[in-house]
């Protein structure tokens, strides 16, 4: 059998396809199938002549072998320096084979490459500022993770996820009318302690376009609430746009760059649309670096920039913290030791390192570092997809053992997470570890910390 | 033999090597795409030249990088190693004289026992690469048959060499292997993994970009990707 009806080489893009998968209760079937999945040799050959320059073959062919990335690679660490966990065999032994058998690989190579490319390394891209020839292997497993896409051999939850993206333009099954009336909802629910409050959609010229990731609507619609009270104490002029307000890309965890570039124009559209002069997006490090980072390559934009200016959620904070629109009560400060996860996505990829600091410095009276921190630091360990992919679990809960050291090492029991995926990790890893450790958003502590104006208090009975 | 070995073979070799390394730095350049590696280069050729020469300058110093300052044992093998081999070639007093005789040109050249300091520097050096392959299992899984005859092909000119410069018996006969290791050398640069000779800079240059234009070389600073 060639190609079975869950786990083949279509993508998904009708409900029927995704309800399908959905049904089949972790994946069994679809992993069942895989084990019989054919490689279409020539088709994967001929993707990689069309698709793979000098930059990746001139990084696999000058590869020094020396070694120096082993001790940037968490995964590596965390796994007693398994040999097998070094970037750069981890490549070698899965793309730079396929290259150098011009594609002629079996069923069984590219379940090992599948599990390499999802399980044994995040994209954090942390090798690649650590290797003296500069070869980024992140870069490369972002790009192997494509191939194997196309080939069938994904993780089922992300195949699923691509086609949530696919379906409805969002990671989860969130609809333009859940979507609107979640906002509906939420306004209604804030409103009566913070009079006047709205959550605007679809306003045209507003200076702030807000976009967050799905999951917020989906299981947790106090975020946007929360987004939603920020915007209003700052006196924001903002909105929501009811289409292409998913900034997220699980797509892009998949390598199933067709709904990339479905999902990002969408947004993009929207921007269009609405002719924002900015748009901020939430505290998820992924969905930044697909909308802003990636996005716009995708969308074909050879600026390499988004329609309009778009800024991380830590940017904006940064910026309404130094102008005043948000101003902190220097007695709510917190007093506790703190200590602050970097984002890999928009901090080593987008330098944000900075701006994350300056908020650390309005709003903590005794903030200390991870160590390594900055563009240096390790991913939360479940970067890149692998929180979600259930059979990956063991493999995922070995990797969130770095960031506990670290967590553990700052002496801080609170931890700021301005990302969904790290937040995530960090949860998940309490649930296992149980240190006491607890973990935020900037958004709620903020909420608790920022002076309301007279003016947008509640009347006094 | 001492004719063909300096006159048309050493002519053919540095041929194969200038023009070999030509051909590798513009394949390099035009294989680079903006949509496929999601660059854009042109776009923003200034932010891209400044963290291209930010990304070389940095790692062509010993301990300027991260990567360099945790493992400083491999930092200074690994430099001494390339000092030596760039160095000792190009201003040898020896080289420089037949440069001299040949065409009348000269550069700045160093003393002898310098010469033959670092000359020993990088056998020493290669030695203990090649035991630091051996001896590290993250490095040992990434060694192949093919790193150890990179190494052999860059230290054999510097072994013969120094063996007939110093007069050990068969001097005309070590001579003659020097110059063909010399040139064996130079022909396997464009060739093999010796191409990092010119595609270390294309590399990092490209890095330097990538980080430059687009991920964050605009807004975060003092770092050198």
């Amino acid at each position: 059998m060639p190609e079975g009806t869950l786990c083949n080489k279509q993508t998904v893009d009708t409900l029927e396809q995704l309800q399908a998968l959905l049904n089949d209760r972790r994946g069994e079937r679809y992993y069942e199938e895989m084990k019989s999945l054919e490689v279409e040799k020539k088709a994967l050959w001929a993707t990689i002549q069309k698709t793979c320059k000098s930059r990746i073959r001139t990084w696999l062919e000058i590869c020094a072998h020396c070694g120096l990335c082993a001790d940037s690679c968490f995964l590596y660490t965390v796994n007693n320096k398994d040999p097998k966990q070094v970037p750069a065999y981890k490549i070698q032994s899965t793309l730079g084979e396929i290259i150098k058998r011009k594609g002629d690989v079996d069923n069984d190579f590219m379940h090992m490459v599948m599990e390499t490319a999802w399980a044994k390394c995040t994209c954090c891209n942390r090798c690649g500022s650590y290797c003296p020839h500069g070869i980024d292997m992140g870069i490369m497993f972002g790009y192997l993770r494509g191939l194997c896409f196309s080939q069938g051999f994904v993780p089922w939850e992300l195949k699923i996820g691509s086609g949530m993206h696919r379906v409805y333009r969002a990671q989860m099954d969130v609809t333009e009318t859940d979507w609107v009336e979640t906002c509906e909802w939420m306004a209604e629910e804030t409103e009566e302690e913070y009079p006047g409050l709205t959550i605007p959609v679809d306003k045209v010229g507003a200076d702030i376009m807000y976009t967050c990731n799905a999951r917020e609507p989906k299981h947790y619609p106090q975020d946007i609430a929360e987004a939603a009270i920020l915007f209003h104490i700052a006196g924001e002029d903002w909105t929501v746009p009811s289409k292409g307000w998913e900034q997220t890309s699980l797509s892009m965890f998949a390598g199933d760059w067709g709904a990339c570039i479905m999902q990002v124009k969408e947004v993009y559209a929207a921007m269009e649309r609405l002719k924002p002069k900015r748009m901020v997006g939430t505290e998820c490090g992924h969905a930044h670096r697909a909308t802003v980072i990636e996005g716009p390559y995708w969308a074909g934009r050879k600026d390499g920039r988004p329609p309009v200016e778009c800024l991380h959620y830590v940017e904006w904070v940064a910026e309404a913290l130094r102008t005043g629109k948000l101003k902190i009560d220097p007695a709510k400060k917190i007093k506790e030791p703190l200590t602050l996860q970097d984002s890999c996505n928009y901090v080593r990829n987008h330098g944000l390192a900075d701006i994350t600091r300056e908020i650390m410095s309005y709003i903590a009276e005794d903030f200390r570092e991870m160590t390594p921190n900055r563009e240096n630091n390790y991913c939360c360990g479940g970067g890149g997809g692998f929180n979600g992919i259930g059979i990956f679990r063991p493999q995922r809960n070995v990797a969130l053992k770095m960031k506990r050291k670290q967590i553990r090492d700052s002496g801080c029991k609170l931890v700021v997470a301005p990302c969904h995926n790290c937040w995530d990790a960090i949860r998940d890893m309490e649930e296992v570890f149980q240190d006491g450790i607890r973990w935020s958003f900037l958004k709620p502590l903020l909420i608790d910390m920022v002076i309301i104006p007279d003016h947008l208090k509640p009347p006094e009975e | 033999m001492y004719e063909i070995v300096t006159g048309p073979l050493l002519w053919l070799s540095f041929s194969i090597f200038f023009i070999g390394c030509l051909y590798r730095v513009i394949w390099y350049f035009r294989g680079l795409a903006w949509n496929l590696d999601r660059v854009a280069y042109k776009a923003h050729m200034g932010a891209g030249i400044k963290g291209a020469l930010r990304s070389i300058f940095f790692w062509l110093f010993p301990f300027g990088t991260h990567s360099w300052r945790q493992k400083p044992g491999m930092t200074i093998l690994f430099f001494s190693f390339h000092i030596g081999l760039i160095v000792t070639p190009i201003f040898l007093l020896a080289h420089n004289m037949i440069l001299k005789e040949r065409w009348g040109i000269s550069l700045w050249t160093l003393p002898e026992g310098v010469a033959d300091g670092l000359t020993i520097t990088v056998m020493v050096a290669c030695v203990l690469l090649i035991l630091r392959r051996i001896a590290l299992p993250e490095v040992r899984i990434l060694t192949t048959v093919y790193d150890y005859l990179v190494l052999i092909i860059s230290v054999a000119p510097f072994v013969t060499g120094y063996l007939a410069s110093h007069q050990f018996a068969g001097y005309q006969f070590w001579l003659i292997m020097h110059i063909l290791c010399g040139e064996i050398f130079l022909v396997s640069i464009p060739f093999t993994k010796l191409s990092h000779v010119v595609l270390f800079f294309c590399s990092r240059a490209q890095l330097g970009m990538d980080f430059g234009i687009k991920r964050g070389g605009m807004k975060g600073k003092g770092f050198a990707w």
